[in-house]
């Protein structure tokens, strides 16, 4: 085992981004549940009492709406996607059994996917958040509004969640994903297997041949 | 602080039985005979004295309406409208508030276990030291009731005076009302008495006459005896066909057991492809990258 070579794939900055929005998902995730399911209520119990889970939940989506925002602009221009991405997507099922398609950048077909749907959620959640807010905004909105913000509120909120269920497994199966976000970098043979054109980015090397 | 004497039929975010080992206990009703209300206002003060209600004083904007809408202070407002029928003014005077539905939307919506609880006489109340101030009920309820405190972010409305009714006493508004156009007692007898009413207003020139107890809510246990049951838009915009509204229903509904499938498919999927395909390690030898 010689030194293993490394890319930098996410800078602190960015790791602190990452798991501040990741924080405050956790929390927001927990206390909606505690409103959506009776069964769960006891959930309410992360910010204290139910009262001020329903108090604190709306300023913590703020929050991560704003640190969202800020991924948003460091990453979109990644998540363009592109006809290597559709090939990915169309041949998914190869992907899940552990054999890599197309010549995938930055981000491949399912994160670019994925991100565009954290988009629309996070946009929905504020929006829809903002209309139900009591006592603050809901008074300004009519009724019919407020039901279908809460309808609203409650779909995207089961949508991004289920994603985010597959976005934190995508990083347990791949092994070697969770050190970007820690440590901020990959190794050589991560990048070369699962981002081929983001490494030969990286690293100017062809990535189909290179010598140790 | 619900009141044991009465069995529970719902309670709030409760997904197991309620107490309900009594079952003896009659359905009661309020009727509300809006041609014999003179709109004097006495139930509305009843109502603040009994419940110890202190709203805001407001201003006089040229109507009767004082207050203009119900608030957390005020549980029971009366709504008055001219209209004309027949080449008649006619002066529509309703005394507005909750309607204690068999089937209560607030409850369907409020996420705070207890918070909302129907007892088994109908009678559907707020238990305030569970509200969790959401607002929830509000969306929820059919007839725009329930008004959320500014004082304490808790939502208030009508009890049916629960305290008074479950030592067998009539609500305060009932008690109070000088022409009895306001009656309480079981569900049964006040259909029966409200029927009479019909015939009588029938035989003096209101064809249309009728009682109001919608089915679209599972009737109510607040009733209105009506000139003109076709048109109850008249009365201050009274709904002619309340239900819960599809987008509630959607969401206290379908959604769950639908967010449900999601959430387990998710997680099933990443802990059987786990078990089945293993991890996806990148290869130590670079050069068997090929795809």
């Amino acid at each position: 085992m010689s030194r293993e070579k490394l890319i930098v794939r996410y800078n602190a900055a960015e790791r602190i981004n990452h798991w501040l929005v990741a924080l405050c998902f956790v929390l927001l995730a927990l206390s909606g549940l505690a409103l959506f399911y009776p069964a769960f209520f006891w959930l309410t119990g992360i910010f204290g009492t139910p009262q001020l889970a329903r108090i604190v939940h709306p300023f913590v989506g703020v929050l991560m709406f704003v640190g969202f925002l800020r991924q948003f602009f460091r990453y979109w221009h990644h998540n363009l996607i592109n006809a290597e991405d559709i090939k990915w997507m169309k041949s998914v099922g190869s992907v899940l059994r552990g054999h890599e398609v197309g010549d995938t950048g930055k981000y491949n077909g399912g994160q670019k996917g994925l991100f565009w749907l954290m988009c629309v959620c996070l946009l929905a959640l504020l929006t829809s958040g903002i209309v139900i807010w009591r006592p603050y905004f809901s008074p300004s909105f009519p009724i019919p509004l407020i039901r279908v913000a809460l309808l609203t509120h409650a779909v995207a909120a089961v949508l991004l969640i289920s994603g985010i269920i597959i976005h934190i497994y995508a990083a347990i199966w791949v092994k070697g994903t969770i050190r970007a976000m820690v440590e901020g970098v990959v190794t050589y043979g991560w990048a070369k297997k699962h981002h081929p054109r983001w490494f030969r980015e990286m690293t100017g090397q062809s990535g189909a041949k290179e010598p140790r | 602080m619900a009141l044991q004497s009465q069995d529970i039929l719902r309670r709030s975010a409760s997904p197991t039985q309620p107490p309900v080992a009594r079952e003896h206990k009659i359905e009661v009703a309020k009727l509300i005979d809006v041609t014999t209300c003179i709109g004097c206002k006495a139930c509305q003060v009843a109502c603040a004295e009994w419940n110890d209600l202190r709203d805001e004083i407001g201003s006089n904007v040229g109507v009767y309406d004082n207050p203009a809408d119900l608030s957390a202070q005020s549980w029971t407002v009366m709504r008055y409208n001219e209209v004309e029928e027949n080449g008649k003014l006619e002066w529509l005077i309703r005394k507005d508030g909750c309607m204690h539905c068999a089937d209560p939307g607030c409850l369907k919506a409020c996420p705070s276990p207890g918070a909302i609880i129907q007892y088994a006489n109908g009678i559907v109340d707020f238990q305030s030291e569970y509200c969790i101030g959401c607002g929830y009920c509000i969306s929820g309820c059919p007839f725009d009731i329930p008004r959320l405190s500014q004082k304490d972010n808790k939502v208030y409305k009508c009890t049916l005076c629960s305290d008074r009714v479950m030592v067998g006493q009539e609500p305060a508004c009932v008690k109070t009302c000088p022409t009895g156009a306001i009656r309480f007692g079981s569900k049964e007898d006040m259909t029966a008495f409200a029927g009479e009413r019909v015939e009588d207003l029938k035989s003096r020139g209101f064809p249309n006459a009728g009682l109001y107890d919608p089915p679209g809510v599972g009737g109510t246990h607040v009733m209105y005896v009506l000139h003109h049951a076709d048109r109850p838009g008249l009365y201050s915009g009274l709904r002619k066909n309340p239900t819960i509204s599809p987008v509630v229903k959607l969401w206290k509904g379908l959604l769950k057991p639908l967010a449900t499938i999601g959430f387990a498919a998710a997680g099933l999927f990443g802990f059987l492809h786990y078990i089945g395909v293993g991890p996806n390690r990148p290869d130590d030898d670079d050069e068997e990258d090929q795809a």
